[in-house]
């Protein structure tokens, strides 16, 4: 089988880009993904506000996901549901072709693509990943199982439900579980206080009565067969106290799911944890691109599905250059310079420059901090010399900051690493 | 109670076997192998639940058991045993060999006599290897390693598939398990002894007790109490299959009289695994894990294996040892109790099964009970669950003749809706998910159940979005085209 374009992952990522790829004309666009239907984690995200951006327009997540579905299939994109790409070794073979294996119902195949698009999103981390200590009962989840119960499954969950996580993705577990039947008791989190918007904790306390226990952690999760509760301790007095409860939600804390993207050699960013990107969003590896929650763990499906669409102009690019075409091999490309993000801040995306390169999605970088700044000032250095300046007003962890662009002309293509830190 | 005594049975088993455990389902299939009317009694829902379930899944050669000892001696014919087993039954194994890495140099001048001890075990290609080949073979070990000695035989293997093996062949030859029946007491007699479970009586002409952590309640239920079974607690962490490439061989350190100490092993299901603690519990049914011994596994990782603790920890779990006062297996047979004790085999239950069951089994024969005495029968044929060989969703001939082995359920671990549904039809099917996931790998993965646990419990429960599609969302136009 072949292929212009194989996109892995039919989430926002995936379907915005096979949609803009076949509107620019880049020929054939084959997306597989591992689930059973189209459409990604919007799929099961029974809520509205999906599309704000991208579509202009607001949906709720199954809607959404299903417009994508729709328009990518419409735009003559090839979708492949409950097929996994099971083999690819990254680099392209013969007429620089990327040949991958694809794994579904209809048997083993291989795909040989001109480009490949990895939309392969992210997960949230469980607790084992989490090393939280203790028993090991049941009734201990991610919001990603939660929602797929419940919102999928039809599952009633009732009982009293202990949410860990204190961000965006925290208040949607809480209504879900209030969908569900469960009485939340409250969300934990070791920060010192919730990273969301400020009316999503009003409405957890005022409509629900759910409070947020900040600067506090999961000790030890207790229960033999089914789950007791958890230990929970103050960061600030030490202090420990049990709660009871039926279930245990662990939610947020995303890790890009870099599976394919590491077996295929590509270089990984350390602070992503996903691809290392430029603002085209192609990886080191020529002819492979990286877009959506890979590459920034985790914004929300719109910002998702607008990389996507940015990825598509570059790969358009690519296969306008004539890679692919039998002409041989395209020109090398100039120097990527490296982009990173100093602590307090944990990563920037994309996380690479090229001397002439377009702006990144939205014509901004996106980055993410550690720590709380009512007032931050951003700095781009690089070999001693300060590029750029930024402001970010009400900086938090688990959002996302943003810096302009308009500093890359500027750095030397023969120069360091760029580094972004706070002033 | 006698009311339900013997409830449906006329005539007692010749022998019931409490625990299910790695060493009681092999003493049962080699019992029914034999013809002998065999009961397999266990308190859990399943078989392999306990120590069996949760250790560091290496089979062992006996390289460091002490010599002599019968230890040594069925360790060195199980291990040999269950490679046979293993390949014939297809539960999964990969001759990884061993390299037991000095850190210090007292522990460099114990690896001559560690050698010495390996050969008077018939263990006899161990050899010492400098660091120089240590680093080629291994190099991604942490700094300051003094030397090593290399042991060529040791393998990994699959924990799981073991007992589960076992038991199949047990059923298929005529023995009966008797799950979810806790022995409460036991009534000795002169033509047949009483179990007393949870779930009513069992006869029985000999009872073998092979219950690992209980044990010693057991044997004073058969009115013996000589020995006391100490539960040592230990904690495992399993790392993501990306870090599968940062070693080729199971990383042990110089044993020391007390454990065998943190070791970092290759799992046969492609991931890492570092641990365990050695810590004395109380409760024997403690296996929770701990910060302190979580916090400790992570810094061994780091000073043996440096890029380990870099990657994704996909489990951590604690398992309990059997311990006893004396170091050797407590294995005796009574002919005039019509009783088999097998206790105190702490840690290496799973490699010397077959040594264990074969050697119960001759004591018995020679105590008075008649044997067939027919050759070995062929294992059965179990699912493979390893990573190393072929598994269904790579099989193209197998999911053209069968399109679910081509449908992926866990993606992490690659389970297909295929296996899912073998497993649940077996003759041993799971209990729960958890039973599942020993059988299959679902949910055994990095996710931990983030995209496909509602998947497989619908699965499970025979109903739900995994075989009626979705509920809240209508078929997409890629589905309809």
């Amino acid at each position: 089988m072949k292929a212009d374009v194989l996109v892995v992952g039919a989430g926002p990522a995936g379907l915005a880009a096979a949609v803009e790829l076949r509107r620019l004309g880049a020929g054939s666009v084959l997306v597989a993904d591992r689930d059973e239907e189209a459409g990604g984690i919007p799929r099961h995200s029974a809520h509205t506000g999906f599309g704000a951006r991208d579509l202009r327009r607001v949906l709720t997540g199954p809607g959404y996901a299903r417009h994508y579905a729709v328009a990518a299939a419409a735009a003559g994109a090839d979708i492949r549901a409950g097929t996994t790409v099971t083999g690819w070794d990254g680099l392209p073979g013969a007429g620089g072709l990327h040949r991958a294996t694809l794994t579904s119902a209809a048997g083993v195949d291989t795909v040989d693509a001109t480009a490949v698009l990895l939309a392969t999103g992210c997960r949230e981390r469980p607790r084992t990943a989490r090393l939280v200590p203790g028993d090991r009962p049941p009734a201990v989840m991610t919001t990603g199982e939660l929602q797929r119960r419940v919102y999928l499954g039809g599952q009633k969950l009732p009982g009293r439900a202990l949410i860990v996580g204190a961000e965006h993705v925290s208040f949607s577990a809480m209504v879900t579980l209030a969908h569900a039947g469960a009485e939340v008791v409250a969300l934990v989190t070791d920060r010192p206080r919730h990273t969301s918007y400020a009316g999503f904790a009003l409405a957890a306390s005022w409509r629900w009565h759910v409070p947020v226990w900040s600067s506090t952690v999961v000790r030890r999760v207790s229960g033999r067969g089914r789950l007791d509760g958890a230990e929970l301790a103050d960061l600030a007095t030490g202090e420990t106290r049990f709660v009871p409860c039926d279930l245990l939600v662990f939610t947020g804390d995303w890790i890009p799911d870099h599976e394919l993207a590491r077996a295929a050699g590509v270089d990984m960013d350390p602070g992503t944890r996903g691809p290392v990107v430029d603002t085209t969003l192609a990886t080191s590896v020529p002819g492979v691109f990286a877009a959506g929650n890979l590459v920034h763990a985790a914004e929300t499906a719109d910002i998702a599905a607008l990389g996507g669409r940015h990825a598509a102009q570059g790969i358009a690019a690519f296969l306008g250059s004539g890679a692919g075409q039998g002409a041989g091999r395209p020109a090398p490309e100039p120097v990527r310079l490296r982009v990173t993000a100093e602590a307090p801040l944990l990563w920037i995306a994309p996380n690479a420059v090229r001397a002439g390169g377009p702006a990144p999605p939205r014509g901004r970088f996106v980055l993410r901090s550690d720590v709380f700044a009512r007032l931050a000032r951003l700095e781009v250095w690089q070999d001693g010399r300060r590029l750029a300046t930024g402001v970010s007003f009400g900086m938090k962890p688990d959002r996302p900051t943003r810096l302009g662009a308009s500093w890359t002309g500027k750095a030397d293509p023969g120069g360091g690493p760029v580094t972004v830190r706070l002033a | 109670m006698t009311g339900a005594a013997g409830a449906g049975e006329d005539r007692p088993a010749d022998v019931a076997v409490i625990g299910a455990g790695v060493v009681g389902t092999a003493i049962a299939r080699a019992l029914a192998c034999q013809d002998v009317s065999c009961v397999l009694i266990d308190a859990a829902n399943d078989v392999g639940t306990g120590t069996s379930k949760a250790n560091t899944a290496i089979l062992h050669t006996g390289f460091d058991a002490v010599p002599g000892s019968l230890e040594s001696r069925l360790l060195r014919r199980g291990s040999a045993l269950l490679a046979d087993y293993a390949s014939r039954a297809g539960i999964p194994v990969e001759r990884t060999g061993a390299l037991l890495v000095a850190w210090t140099p007292e522990q460099q001048a114990e690896l001559p006599a560690v050698e010495r001890k390996a050969h008077r075990n018939g263990v006899t290609d161990v050899r010492v290897i400098g660091t120089e080949e240590l680093y080629r073979r291994e190099p991604h070990l942490g700094p300051g390693a003094l030397g090593s000695l290399e042991i060529p035989g040791e393998s990994v293997i699959c924990p799981w598939t073991t007992p589960l093996a076992y038991a199949t062949q047990a059923l298929a030859a005529g023995a009966r398990l008797r799950l979810r029946s806790r022995v409460t007491g036991i009534r000795t007699g002169t033509a047949e002894h009483q179990v007393v479970t949870g779930t009513g009586v069992v006869r029985c002409r000999w009872v073998v007790n092979a219950a690992g952590l209980h044990s010693d309640t057991i044997d004073a239920m058969m009115g013996g109490g000589e020995f006391t079974i100490c539960p040592r607690r230990g904690e495992l962490i399993v790392f993501d299959k990306l870090a599968r490439p940062l070693l080729s061989s199971i990383l042990l350190p110089v044993p020391t009289a007390r454990t065998k100490g943190v070791l970092v092993a290759p799992t046969v299901y492609g991931n890492v695994l570092l641990g365990p603690t050695a810590e004395d519990v109380p409760d024997r049914g403690d296996v929770a894990t701990t910060g302190p011994g979580l916090t400790s596994l992570m810094e061994a990782g780091q000073r043996i294996l440096p890029g380990l603790v870099a990657e994704e920890v996909t489990a951590s779990y604690a398992g309990l040892r059997a311990a006893t006062a004396d170091r050797d297996y407590q294995i005796w047979v009574d002919g005039s109790r019509r009783y088999a004790c097998v206790a105190g085999i702490r840690s290496t239950g799973l490699s010397a099964s077959l040594g264990i069951a074969e050697h119960v089994t001759g004591l018995l024969a020679d105590a008075g009970l008649p044997l067939a005495g027919r050759p070995e029968p062929d294992p059965p044929v179990m699912p493979y669950i390893g990573q190393a060989g072929t598994r269904p969703y790579q099989d193209a001939a197998r999911i053209a003749a069968d399109p679910e082995y081509g449908r992926i359920v866990c993606h992490c671990e690659r389970v297909t809706r295929g296996e899912i549904r073998d497993a649940l039809a077996s003759a041993l099917p799971p209990a729960d998910t958890d039973g599942l996931r020993r059988r299959t790998r679902a949910l055994n993965g990095r996710c931990q159940g983030f995209y496909c646990a509602a998947t497989v419990a619908a699965l499970f429960a025979g109903a739900g979005p995994g075989r009626r599609g979705p509920r809240t969302a209508r078929p997409t136009a890629a589905e309809r085209a």
